[in-house]
C-alpha cells in the first residue's frame, strides 16, 4: 500500500472530524436526535405536522457553510472526476441505499460508531467495503 | 423559534466540519476509497476525529431522558441486522464509490453552488422518493426506529 503524502491532510481531517463530532454533539444534547443526514433530509419526503421546521433550519445550515467557509478562509478547488451520467446513478444509488440502510457516513459512521450500535458497525463495514470494490473496479479493473 | 436557531447553527457548525475535513472534495474522498492506488488515508482521521469527541455525548445522551432543550429523546430502538440494513448500505457504498459524494458533502456542495453536487441532490432526492414509493406500494409500516440516521 502507498501513501498518498501530497493529499494526506491529517490535521484539517482531524480538526474537521472534531467539528463534525461536536454538531452530532450539540444535536443529541440539544434536539434528542442522532445527526444523520440522509434520514434527516429522507424525513422531509415523508412530512408529518411539526417534524419539518427543524429538518429545514439544519439543512439551511449546511447550505449556508461554503458561503461562511469563503468569507473566513477562502475558495475551495473540490475535484470532481464523475461524469454527468455517473453522477446522477451515483445520487440515486445512495438515495435509494441510505433510505433502505436505514443511515448514511454520519448517522451510521459517525454517530452509529459514537453510541458503539452493533448495526451501525455492519452498515459502515458494508458502505465502506462497497465503496473500496466500487473505487477498485472503476479505476483499476475496468479503467 | 430558539429550537430552530440551534438547528440552524449545528447544521452551519457540520457543515463546516465536512469542508475543512475534505469531505467536500470527491477527488480526496475517492483517494481514500482508493486502496489499490496513492492512498489517502484523511478519512480516517475525520472518523477519529468524530467518534473521539461523539463517544462522550452519546455515552452522556444514553442516560437522559429528556434533551437539554427539554424535548423528547429520538435515539434509535432497532437491533435488527437484517437484509435491509446490510443491501441498502452496499447499494449507498456503491454510489459512494462512483462519484465520491456522500449525503452530506453533496448538500454542502451544493449550496457553494457546484452543479455537479446539485445534480446530485436532485438525484439523491429521487433515489429517496423511488424509496418512499416503494415503501408505500409494498403495505409495509414505516421503520419503527424513530430520528435521524
Amino acid at each position: 500500500m502507498l501513501i498518498d503524502g501530497t493529499h494526506f491532510t491529517p490535521w484539517a481531517a482531524l480538526a474537521g472530524g472534531v467539528l463534525l463530532g461536536l454538531a452530532s454533539a450539540l444535536f443529541v444534547l440539544l434536539n434528542g436526535r442522532v445527526l444523520g443526514i440522509s434520514g434527516i433530509v429522507g424525513g422531509l419526503l415523508r412530512p408529518r405536522a411539526g417534524d419539518i421546521g427543524w429538518r429545514l433550519a439544519f439543512v439551511l445550515g449546511m447550505l449556508v457553510a461554503p458561503s461562511l467557509y469563503w468569507l473566513v478562509v477562502g475558495p475551495t478547488q473540490p475535484r470532481i472526476d464523475a461524469s454527468w451520467g455517473m453522477v446522477v446513478i451515483a445520487g440515486l444509488l445512495v438515495g435509494v441505499g441510505t433510505r433502505y440502510g436505514s443511515g448514511c457516513t454520519s448517522g451510521h459512521g459517525v454517530c452509529g460508531l459514537s453510541r458503539m450500535s452493533p448495526r451501525s458497525l455492519v452498515a459502515t463495514l458494508a458502505f465502506m467495503g462497497a465503496g473500496f470494490v466500487t473505487v477498485f473496479l472503476i479505476r483499476h479493473a475496468l479503467g | 423559534m430558539k429550537n430552530r436557531i440551534t438547528e440552524f447553527l449545528v447544521g452551519l457548525i457540520f457543515g463546516m466540519g465536512l469542508i475543512v475535513s475534505g469531505m467536500t472534495d470527491p477527488g480526496k474522498v475517492l483517494g481514500f476509497l482508493d486502496l489499490a492506488g496513492l492512498w489517502d488515508p484523511s478519512l480516517a482521521f475525520v472518523m477519529g476525529g468524530a467518534i473521539a469527541v461523539g463517544v462522550f455525548a452519546f455515552a452522556a445522551a444514553k442516560k437522559r431522558t429528556t434533551s437539554f432543550l427539554g424535548g423528547a429523546m429520538h435515539l434509535p430502538t432497532s437491533h435488527d441486522i437484517d437484509r435491509r440494513l446490510v443491501v441498502g448500505s452496499l447499494i449507498f457504498g456503491a454510489g459512494w464509490g462512483i462519484a465520491g459524494f456522500c449525503p452530506g458533502p453533496a448538500i454542502v456542495s451544493a449550496g457553494a453552488g457546484q452543479p455537479k453536487a446539485i445534480v446530485f441532490v436532485m438525484a439523491l432526492l429521487a433515489g429517496m422518493w423511488l424509496f418512499e414509493l416503494a415503501e408505500r406500494m409494498s403495505h409495509r409500516a414505516p421503520p419503527t426506529q424513530t430520528g435521524a440516521r
